[in-house]
C-alpha cells in the first residue's frame, strides 16, 4: 500500500500550503517548551475532571482521553464544500426518516428495498404515523468523514457513517479548543481559525427551536442514563454549557401524557428533551421493560405530541450500516441533487455476487457487523491474524445478510506527538450537524486520531486520542 | 430546582459537616481520656461516645474492646462504618459529583481533592502522634469547601440547600457533643465542680472552638450553666442551637415552597423555643432529657424536609 495522505505535508515532502505558518512555529519553538505543555494540558484535563471516572475497585482513579497537541488543519475552501455535503446529507437523512414512518413514497417508488428497511430491526414500527415538531428527526448528527486516496484519483473525502441517535464527543471539540488556547496564545495571534465554542448557544436554539407549537418559553432537559455513564461529562458539561437542567429518569414523571419533572417548587412541565439514553432504556412501558433509566409513558406522552424528544425515536434506521449505502440515492431522492459528499463502496454480503468477491478478498477488505458499533464487530483484514480472518469467514457464511464490505480505506494522517517524538498518525473527522427550524454548525468538530502506529481504529474505547481541529478563515 | 439535585446539595453539606464534627468529637474524647482521674471503668469515655452517635452496635460487633485505638479507627478510617469520617467524605464527594453543574468548578475541585487525600490517608493509615494533625487537617478542609461555597456560588436555591444540610448537621451534632459530657460524667455526679470537671468542660469548649469565645463572653470560671448556655441559647454563638435555628429558621423561609406549610411551622416553633428559652428551665428538666428531645424533634425535621423537597410523589 502506498503512503497515506498527509494533512500537513505533501508527497514531495513540502509543507502544505494551510500548514505553511503552523510548521514555522513548530520549528521555531523549543522541545522543551513543547514538552512542558503537553505536561500542564494532562495536568489541567485531570484537575477539571474532563475524564472516564474508574468505579468500583479503582474509585478515585480517572482516565484521560490522550489529547494530542499538534491541531489539524482545514482551509477555507474544503470546510466549505463539507459543509455543504453535510447539510445537503442530513437534510435527506431528516426527509428519509419522515417518509419511512409515514408514506414510505421511497420504498413505493422502488429506490430503496423495502424488505431491507421494513424488515430491520431498526425500524421502529412504533413510530409510523407519529408526528414530529418541524419533520425532524436527527436534531444531532455526527457524522464522521475520513480523507482517503480514491484508487489513482487524489485523497477525497467519503463519508464513513451518519451517526443520528446519540453521537457523542462535543465535550472533547470545545475542551481541546480551550486547552489550545490556553497553551499556545500566540499560535491564535497568527492564523485566523474559525471559533466553535458557541456550540452550546447553537444547540440550546435548536433545541427550542423544536418544540411543540404555541410554547413560548419551553423548558429544555438533558437526560442522562447517569454518573456512572461513560459520558457522564459530557451530559452534565452539555446542560452546565446551556443553563438547562440535567435530569436522570428518576427527576422525570409522566401524568395525563405530559412530562414533568420534580422540582422543590412542585411539578414542571418539561417541552424538549436532549436524551443521552437508547431507545431501547427510554420508557419501560413501550420499549424493554427492565429498563431502569427510562421515564415510565414517555412515549405516550411524545406519541401524544407533548414532548420533544432529541433526536427522536427511531432514527437508526437511518444510520445503520444496511442502509448507508442508499444514502447517495435519498439524497438524489428527496433534494433532487447529486451527493456533494462520497459514500464508500460498500459489498453487501447478502448479494451472491458481492459475498463471492469479500470471501476471495478478504485480507483486503474491511468487514463490518450492520448493527454493530464502537469498532467491536469489525474485521480489519490487512492487519488481521490468519485466525482473525478464518473467524469472520465462518461468520460470513453463516449470516451474511448481518455484514457489509469495504475496501481498506488509508485514512488521511497528520503528524502526532508518540513516545519516539513526532509521527503520522490516521486520523478522522466528526462535525455535528444541527437540525431544527435551520441546519446549523460549527466550523469543524472532533478530531479522533488512532495512537498506535499504523491502525485505522480511532475510537476513544480503543485507545484512540484527539485533536484540537482548525478551520481556516481565509 | 430539581428535587433531586436540592437532595444531593443538602447531603453533601451534612456529609461534610459530620466529617467536621465527628473530628471535633473524636477530640474532645481523646482529651478527656488524658485527663485520667479516677478510673470509672476502662474506656468509659470511648463507650460513651459510641453510645451518643449510636454507633455502639455496629462497633461492638466488630471490635474487642472501645479502646482509643480502636474507636480511633472505627469512626476515622473504617470504609465498613457508615458514619466514618472516611465515608462522610466519600459521601460528600459522591454527591457533589452528581451535581456538578449546581456547583462551581472550584467547588468541585476543592472537594474532590479532599476525597483523593483520604484516600491516600486510608490507605496509609494515622499514626498515633498524627492523630491531632489528622483532625486539624478534616477541620481545615471543612471550613474551605464552606468558604468555597460561600465565596463563588450564587446566591440561589443551590446555596441555600448546602446552607441548610450545614445547619441542621450541626444543631444535631453540637447537641450530641454536648450531651457526651453528661454520659462520661453520670457515673460521679459527686465531682461536679470538682477540678476535673473544669479540665472536661474546657475539652468540650476547646472542641468546638468556643474556649475563647467562653472567656469573652463570660469573663468568669467555667461552670456547666454557662457552658450549656453558650452552647444552646447564644445566637452569636456560631455552632449553639439557637445559631443553627436563625439559620435554619431563614433559609425555611426564602425557600418556601408549595408545600413547606407544616416544615415552616414546625422549624419557627422550635426556633422561638430557642429564642425565648432560659438556662435555668433547662437545667430544671435536665440538660440530657432536654437535648434527647431536641435531637429527636430535629430528627423529625429531617424527615419533613426529604418529604417536603426530596422525595414529593406527585404523579
Amino acid at each position: 500500500m502506498k503512503t497515506a495522505y498527509d494533512e500537513m505535508y505533501a508527497a514531495d515532502g513540502s509543507v502544505r500550503e494551510s500548514y505553511r505558518s503552523y510548521a514555522s512555529w513548530l520549528q521555531s519553538t523549543d522541545d522543551d517548551v513543547i514538552a512542558h505543555k503537553r505536561e500542564e494540558a494532562d495536568m489541567a484535563f485531570h484537575r477539571v475532571g474532563i475524564t472516564f471516572a474508574m468505579y468500583g475497585e479503582d474509585a478515585g482513579q480517572e482516565r484521560l482521553i490522550p489529547f494530542d497537541i499538534v491541531p489539524r488543519i482545514i482551509p477555507a475552501h474544503e470546510w466549505k464544500r463539507l459543509a455543504d455535503g453535510l447539510r445537503q446529507r442530513v437534510k435527506a437523512l431528516n426527509a428519509f426518516l419522515h417518509d419511512i414512518y409515514h408514506d414510505q413514497e421511497i420504498l413505493k417508488a422502488g429506490r430503496i428495498p423495502a424488505r431491507q428497511v421494513l424488515g430491520n430491526s431498526q425500524f421502529r414500527q412504533e413510530m409510523v404515523g407519529v408526528t414530529v415538531p418541524e419533520q425532524i428527526y436527527a436534531h444531532i448528527a455526527g457524522v464522521d468523514l475520513v480523507r482517503a486516496d480514491n484508487g489513482d484519483k487524489p485523497a477525497e473525502y467519503f463519508v464513513l457513517e451518519d451517526n443520528l441517535r446519540t453521537p457523542s464527543g462535543v465535550s472533547y471539540m470545545l475542551e481541546n479548543r480551550k486547552m489550545m488556547m490556553r497553551l499556545f496564545p500566540e499560535l491564535f495571534a497568527r492564523h485566523a481559525i474559525a471559533p466553535v465554542e458557541h456550540y452550546p448557544d447553537l444547540l440550546l436554539n435548536n433545541l427550542r427551536s423544536v418544540a411543540q407549537v404555541g410554547i413560548a418559553n419551553p423548558n429544555v432537559v438533558v437526560l442522562t442514563p447517569g454518573q456512572f455513564n461513560s459520558a457522564y461529562f459530557e451530559h452534565a458539561f452539555l446542560a452546565q454549557q446551556m443553563g438547562v437542567e440535567l435530569v436522570d429518569g428518576n427527576d422525570l414523571f409522566v401524568r395525563d401524557e405530559t412530562v414533568f419533572m420534580r422540582t422543590t417548587q412542585g411539578p414542571q412541565r418539561v417541552d424538549v428533551i436532549y436524551r443521552r439514553i437508547d431507545d431501547d432504556f427510554l420508557d419501560p412501558r413501550a420499549f424493554r421493560k427492565d429498563s431502569m433509566l427510562g421515564v415510565p409513558g414517555l412515549f405516550s406522552a411524545y406519541r401524544a405530541g407533548n414532548v420533544t424528544l432529541a433526536n427522536a425515536v427511531g432514527t437508526g434506521i437511518a444510520d445503520d450500516k444496511a442502509i448507508y449505502m442508499h444514502v447517495p440515492e435519498m439524497i438524489r431522492f428527496y433534494c433532487g441533487e447529486e451527493p456533494i459528499l462520497s459514500n464508500v463502496p460498500t459489498w453487501e454480503l447478502g448479494k451472491p455476487e458481492d459475498r463471492q468477491y469479500v470471501l476471495a478478498h478478504l485480507a483486503e477488505l474491511v468487514v463490518k457487523e450492520v448493527h454493530g458499533s464502537g469498532g467491536y464487530g469489525m474485521l480489519v483484514g490487512p492487519t488481521a491474524t490468519g485466525d482473525e480472518v478464518a473467524f469472520f469467514r465462518e461468520k460470513i457464511v453463516a449470516e451474511p445478510e448481518k455484514y457489509i464490505a469495504q475496501p481498506t480505506l488509508s485514512l488521511s494522517t497528520c503528524p502526532t506527538y508518540v513516545e519516539s517524538g513526532v509521527a503520522p498518525r490516521h486520523i478522522d473527522l466528526r462535525p455535528y450537524v444541527l437540525s431544527g427550524k435551520n441546519i446549523t454548525m460549527v466550523p469543524g468538530g472532533l478530531t479522533r486520531v488512532a495512537l498506535k502506529e499504523g491502525s485505522l481504529v480511532v475510537n476513544s474505547s480503543q485507545g484512540g486520542g484527539t485533536k484540537d481541529t482548525w478551520v481556516l478563515e481565509n | 430546582m430539581l428535587s433531586s439535585t436540592a437532595d444531593h446539595l443538602y447531603w453533601k453539606a451534612r456529609s461534610m459537616e459530620r466529617a467536621e464534627n465527628t473530628a471535633r468529637m473524636l477530640d474532645v474524647t481523646y482529651r478527656m481520656s488524658l485527663l485520667k482521674q479516677v478510673v470509672v471503668e476502662p474506656h468509659h469515655e470511648w463507650r460513651a461516645m459510641l453510645s451518643i452517635s449510636g454507633l455502639h452496635e455496629d462497633f461492638e460487633a466488630r471490635y474487642p474492646d472501645p479502646s482509643a485505638k480502636n474507636v480511633m479507627h472505627f469512626m476515622a478510617l473504617d470504609e465498613k462504618n457508615p458514619g466514618s469520617i472516611y465515608n462522610s467524605i466519600f459521601n460528600a464527594r459522591e454527591n457533589a459529583r452528581a451535581v456538578r453543574g449546581s456547583i462551581t468548578s472550584e467547588m468541585w475541585e476543592a472537594l474532590n481533592q479532599t476525597w483523593l487525600e483520604m484516600h491516600r490517608i486510608h490507605a496509609e493509615g494515622i499514626a498515633e502522634d498524627g492523630i491531632s494533625r489528622f483532625f486539624d487537617w478534616v477541620k481545615e478542609r471543612s471550613h474551605l469547601s464552606r468558604g468555597i461555597a460561600h465565596g463563588t456560588l450564587l446566591r440561589g436555591d443551590a446555596y441555600r440547600f448546602l446552607r441548610l444540610g450545614t445547619f441542621f448537621e450541626r444543631a444535631d451534632n453540637t447537641a450530641r457533643i454536648l450531651d457526651v459530657k453528661y454520659h462520661i460524667l453520670l457515673p460521679s455526679l459527686s465531682d461536679v465542680g470538682g477540678a476535673a470537671d473544669y479540665y472536661q468542660w474546657g475539652a468540650l469548649l476547646r472542641s468546638v472552638s468556643a474556649f475563647e469565645s467562653y472567656r469573652k463572653v463570660y469573663r468568669d470560671q467555667i461552670t456547666p450553666k454557662r457552658v450549656a448556655e453558650l452552647l444552646i441559647l447564644r445566637p452569636d454563638m456560631p455552632r449553639s442551637l439557637t445559631a443553627c435555628m436563625n439559620e435554619v429558621n431563614r433559609l425555611m423561609k426564602e425557600i418556601n415552597g408549595p408545600r413547606s406549610g407544616e416544615l415552616s411551622r414546625r422549624c419557627g416553633l422550635l426556633h422561638a423555643e430557642l429564642s425565648f428559652g432560659s438556662i435555668d428551665d433547662i437545667f430544671a428538666r435536665g440538660l440530657h432529657e432536654y437535648l434527647s428531645e431536641f435531637l429527636e424533634r430535629i430528627y423529625e425535621l429531617g424527615d419533613l424536609i426529604n418529604t417536603t423537597y426530596f422525595w414529593s410523589t406527585d404523579e
